[in-house]
């Protein structure tokens, strides 16, 4: 068990912030990490916690130290303090201080808008592993819990990371804002988390991996364009979080690839061809392709909602202001300032969704949204690629960005997943079409049995390609402790 | 006329408020449709505000007191999800001329101070129930309320953002409530008036900012709980009916000119003046309060009121070029003061006492109005009881004295009533007569004694209750050169001199809100530091900062 009394901070918390130095984080630290344990421990079934997982730990940024695989208890798991190393002359890549240099340190005039925008970020971190919290009761392989678990304490030193800006940069009110972090809850009525999608429930792995695939990705986009951030402490401590990041999205996209490859393969196994014979398909124990596309729909537009409203003077604001950048902010050409610039969003105009330009500024969110879906199609056409390898007649698709959504001007309004204006009667018909409905739900639920065998997968998904860290196919990524 | 703006709405109309009644308690809730401004070129985002949600809610506000006596507690609310009120439009207010900001800032001010006061004269407690955001215009909604609650949920905040956001200022009597009202500490309310994100929780509480927090999963049901305890403990008699606020009587002209059933607008363009001209009774005064109730929206007081009110606000907002109000009365002083007379008897009745209360706020709205005033008191007037107090309103008053040739009309007369000496204060919670004659207090005791009486011109210019007195041969010369004088001054420098020689006397949170916090506001929206092409306001939403000038004046 983790010595709470005497933490070294320097060993049981790796670092490369010197924090064995820092009277003042360490003071803070001290009163926060007791909270943030029990946080842990009340938040995951005891015998997990008990059990030894293999995971990964970053100890140091450098490519010897980022990875180092070993058994551990989750609680007691080395959540480190880590920034990407300084870039030397970094300047400030975006906005009106554009090419001054860095800040070392958070400019008066930008504190609340940092601190804001870390607190959000801050916020998502500890409530994707609370959304996640029971799913390893259904793991479909050990391998599969490991993956599960490395995502969650990653979230939790994501975490971290934020309450160390929070408590090295932000006084009072960062630890303040650090504490609530641990007292909001997703899903919770007393306390939600700030966003939306982050207090819906993960109530199986198809969510989980179709969660990691889009969520996360959403994710990954707010770090990249805070690693583009003028205030160099975030910018480091996100570009390090990314290379965690990679991995989660990792896990979605090969969980549903495994989920799909098992589907074709099953069907191929029994002759199936159409993949619209749901009843069949579903006979045989595996997951029904258009039940996937209506996941993917789900997730995709639930994660389009959180990069807010199309038109936003936050993110104006923070773009301007050099806090917040676009995405590879570097390798754009253009003055990186936008003040006369333009950038085509969506709108509405009598009830049609229609395309039109703003200032740029303004648009920030948007252009980082258009980045996210390319950079979301990717997947989304490997896993074609699985279906075709087996001949099946099936394609799936990006739903267009109007169907679905609760935030911006589509909000509440009945498009279908083309993008096109249908009837309320419509609506209503379509939906089961294009949503997971409540059966569909049953019928995922219905799959969801451990399989804690190692080397074992359960029936509705196939096994990775290739084991973590290499290891073999029988592996056992998680020794279970039994109580 | 371009698009005249109108004060009247019922709740058939509204497109931004809902109330739910249940008994002694009303639930107010606001939900604002966005695609419902005033005016093109903006969208009431998150429950934002603009002239017409507040006209809206002036209309809850006047209606819960006439139409639901028997509500006791309203709890205002926000019908939207994880916002209550975002405060006033922005794009609005950047969009908005300088005369249309300062109107519309005036505007949601009474209506703040009516339900602020509601409490104490009606028996109606506002109780703010804060879910989510309460920033800016938002806060000052909730703060005007007489209790504030807020959700726990570690992120609903109150703020008030606008320096650091807009650099204008909280000016719908934010920066005045937290200091006066709420007794913010100053060094708090400095941070807090400072930071955009506002402050929420325990701290709130520990700052004073809000009275209560809640769990969010209980809140709601606390909300109701509180209410219920507040209608429990009010001393407000219980199971009163009200009477329905029926549309005005009113005809707009070609010319300008608006006609209601007891007062009536002319309007002067070239001499840039109106003549707001109000009929006394024709009807003998009710005999008792249930014919008043009877009455209702009817009753010659009431309806005077009403007309009254809808005249000042359709200048102040529509004939922005009249520089100059004169009013007028015509009509028998005594049927006046026996219309007075049967509300001054019968405070303890809901209806007299509401009606008294709304002829103080009609006055008052009077006082606050920047035109020069002036009265004309001719023969055949009646100006008396509460019409009298349009006499000390008004910068300037003059009395037809003696006979006027070819006049045949009663002669001139002012009479005051004891409603003269208490029931109409100012903002200054002084009587009208009490600033008028602050150097010399004996004089109101002096005029108390003379109650009831018709006092002649010479007696009444003696007195000090008008401020020139003119026979046949000098009054319409002295009248038309006053008046031309007048529409020559400039106008910024007339309001400016009458708003400081109208409000004498100690300053309350109402003289401070208009007089401190809406003068400086108003400077400031007229300062590039604001509303200049590199202003705050006009930069706001694009993400490019305001570019300040930092010389301090
Ligand atoms: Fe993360
Ligand atoms: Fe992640």
């Amino acid at each position: 068990m983790l010595d709470l009394i005497n933490v070294s901070y320097d060993t049981q918390i790796p670092n490369n912030v010197g924090l064995s130095q820092d009277k003042k984080v360490l003071k803070a630290l001290e009163k926060w990490h007791p909270g943030y344990i029990n946080w842990w421990n009340d938040l995951i079934p005891q015998n997990f916690q008990q059990s030894m997982v293999y995971l990964r730990t970053a100890v140091s940024v450098d490519p010897k130290g980022w990875a180092k695989f070993d058994y551990v208890k989750m609680p007691e798991y080395r959540w480190g303090v880590l920034l990407a190393p300084q870039v030397e002359n970094r300047t400030i890549p975006c906005g009106e201080h554009y090419g001054q240099p860095a800040w070392q340190e958070v400019p008066g005039e930008y504190r609340n808008l940092l601190k804001r925008l870390i607190v959000i970020q801050g916020d998502t971190e500890p409530a994707s592993v609370e959304q996640q919290r029971l799913l390893a009761l259904t793991a479909p392989s050990l391998y599969d819990m490991r993956n599960l678990f490395q995502v969650n304490v990653e979230e939790g030193r994501h975490l971290w990371a934020m309450v160390y800006l929070l408590h090295k940069y932000f006084g009072r009110d960062g630890r303040e804002e650090a504490d609530d972090l641990l007292r909001r809850q997703s899903g919770s009525e007393e306390a939600p988390r700030m966003l939306g999608a982050f207090n819906e429930e993960t109530p199986d792995w198809l969510s989980f991996f179709m969660f990691t695939y889009f969520t996360d990705r959403d994710g990954k986009m707010q770090l990249e364009s805070l690693a583009q951030s003028g205030f160099d402490p975030l910018s480091r401590t996100c570009r390090f979080m990314l290379t965690e990041e990679a991995h989660h999205m990792f896990v979605g996209e090969t969980g549903v690839g495994r989920t799909i490859e098992r589907t074709c393969q099953v069907m191929k196994e029994n002759g199936i061809d159409d993949p619209f014979d749901v009843d069949r398909i579903r006979g045989l124990g595996v997951i029904d392709l258009p039940l996937i596309q209506k996941k993917l729909n789900l997730h995709y537009t639930l994660s389009l909602d959180l990069f807010g409203q199309e038109v936003s003077t936050n993110a104006a604001n923070a773009f301007n202001a050099g806090i917040k950048g676009r995405y590879m902010e570097a390798r754009i050409t253009d003055d990186h300032q936008l003040q006369s610039d333009t950038y085509v969003v969506w709108d509405l105009v009598d009830g049609k969704a229609v395309q039109k330009e703003v200032p740029a500024l303004t648009a920030i969110n948007m252009r980082l949204r258009d980045d996210y879906t390319k950079d979301a199609a990717g997947g989304v056409g490997r896993w074609n690629k699985i279906i075709e390898k087996y001949g099946i007649d099936f394609e799936f698709k990006l739903p267009h960005e109007a169907f679905h959504r609760k935030i911006g001007v589509f909000a509440n309004l009945p498009f279908d997943p083309e993008g096109k204006v249908v009837t309320g009667a419509e609506y209503d018909k379509g939906l089961p079409e294009w949503l997971p409905t409540h059966a569909d739900g049953d019928y995922i639920q219905s799959l969801m049995k451990p399989c804690y065998e190692a080397g074992q997968y359960a029936r509705w998904i196939a096994p990775p390609k290739v084991g973590i860290d290499n290891k073999p196919g029988d592996f056992e990524y998680v020794k279970l402790h039994m109580a | 006329m371009t698009h005249r703006i109108d004060f009247q709405t019922d709740p058939s109309r509204y497109r931004h408020w809902r109330v739910e009644y249940e008994g002694e308690i009303a639930n107010l809730y606001m939900d604002v449709d966005e695609q419902g401004g005033l005016f093109p070129g903006y969208e009431l985002k998150l429950n934002s505000y603009d002239l017409g949600v507040d006209i809206e809610l002036a209309d809850v506000v006047q209606r819960m007191r006439f139409e639901h006596p028997e509500v006791k507690v309203v709890v205002m609310q926000s019908a939207k999800d994880r916002v209550f009120c975002a405060g006033a439009n922005i794009r609005m207010l950047g969009g908005a001329s300088h005369a249309h900001k300062v109107n519309f800032c005036k505007f949601t001010n009474e209506t703040r101070n009516t339900f602020e006061a509601a409490e104490a004269d009606s028996g109606q407690k506002y109780i703010a129930a804060v879910k989510g955001a309460c920033a800016g215009g938002g806060y000052e909604l909730a703060l005007a309320c007489n209790y504030i609650m807020l959700t726990n949920d570690s992120s609903s905040s109150v703020a008030l953002p606008e320096v650091p956001l807009l650099a204008v200022l909280p000016g719908t009597g934010g920066l005045t409530r937290v200091t006066d009202k709420r007794k913010v500490r100053r060094d708090l309310a400095d941070v807090f008036c400072s930071v955009e994100e506002g402050v929420k929780g325990q701290r709130a509480v520990d700052w004073r900012l809000v009275d209560e927090i809640a769990p969010n999963s209980k809140f709601d049901e606390v909300v109701q709980e509180r209410a219920r305890e507040f209608a429990a403990a009010s001393a407000k008699p219980t199971g009163l009916t009200g009477i329905e606020l029926t549309p005005l009587d009113r005809r707009f002209d070609e010319d300008g000119s608006v006609t209601y059933s007891t007062v009536e607008v002319a309007i002067d363009r070239a001499g840039g003046r109106a003549t707001l001209t109000i009929t006394g009774p024709s009807d003998p005064a009710p005999a008792s309060v249930a014919e008043l109730q009877e009455q209702g929206a009817q009753a010659w007081i009431l309806r005077a009121a009403r007309e009254l009110d809808d005249a000042i606000l359709h200048l102040r907002l529509n004939e922005r070029q009249i520089g100059t109000l004169v009013f007028k009365t015509q009509g028998d002083p005594t049927a006046v003061l026996a219309h007075e007379s049967l509300l001054l008897a019968n405070r303890d009745n809901w209806l007299a006492n509401e009606i008294l209360h709304y002829w103080k706020r009609v006055l008052k709205r009077v006082d606050m109005t920047s035109r020069s005033l002036v009265a004309i008191v001719e023969h055949g007037s009646c100006f008396a009881g509460p019409l009298a107090e349009l006499l000390w309103a008004v910068d300037r008053s003059y009395m037809m004295l003696d006979e006027f040739e070819g006049d045949n009309r009663p002669l001139a007369t002012v009479t005051l009533s004891e409603g003269n000496f208490g029931p109409y204060p100012m903002g200054n919670d002084l009587t009208r007569l009490q600033t008028r004659f602050l150097g010399t207090p004996e004089t109101v005791d002096t005029l108390r004694g003379h109650v009831g009486e018709a006092l002649e011109a010479s007696e009444a210019e003696q007195l000090g209750l008008v401020t020139y007195a003119y026979d046949d041969i000098d009054w319409e010369d002295e009248v038309r050169i006053f008046l031309e004088e007048r529409a020559s001054f400039s106008p910024d420098a007339m309001t400016g001199m009458e708003a400081n020689l109208r409000f004498a006397g100690p300053e309350t949170m109402e003289t401070r809100i208009f007089g401190r916090l809406t003068a400086w506001q108003n400077w400031i929206f007229q300062r590039p530091n604001a509303v200049g092409p590199d202003g705050a306001l006009q930069r706001y939403g694009t993400g490019v900062r305001g570019d300040y000038n930092m010389e301090r004046v």
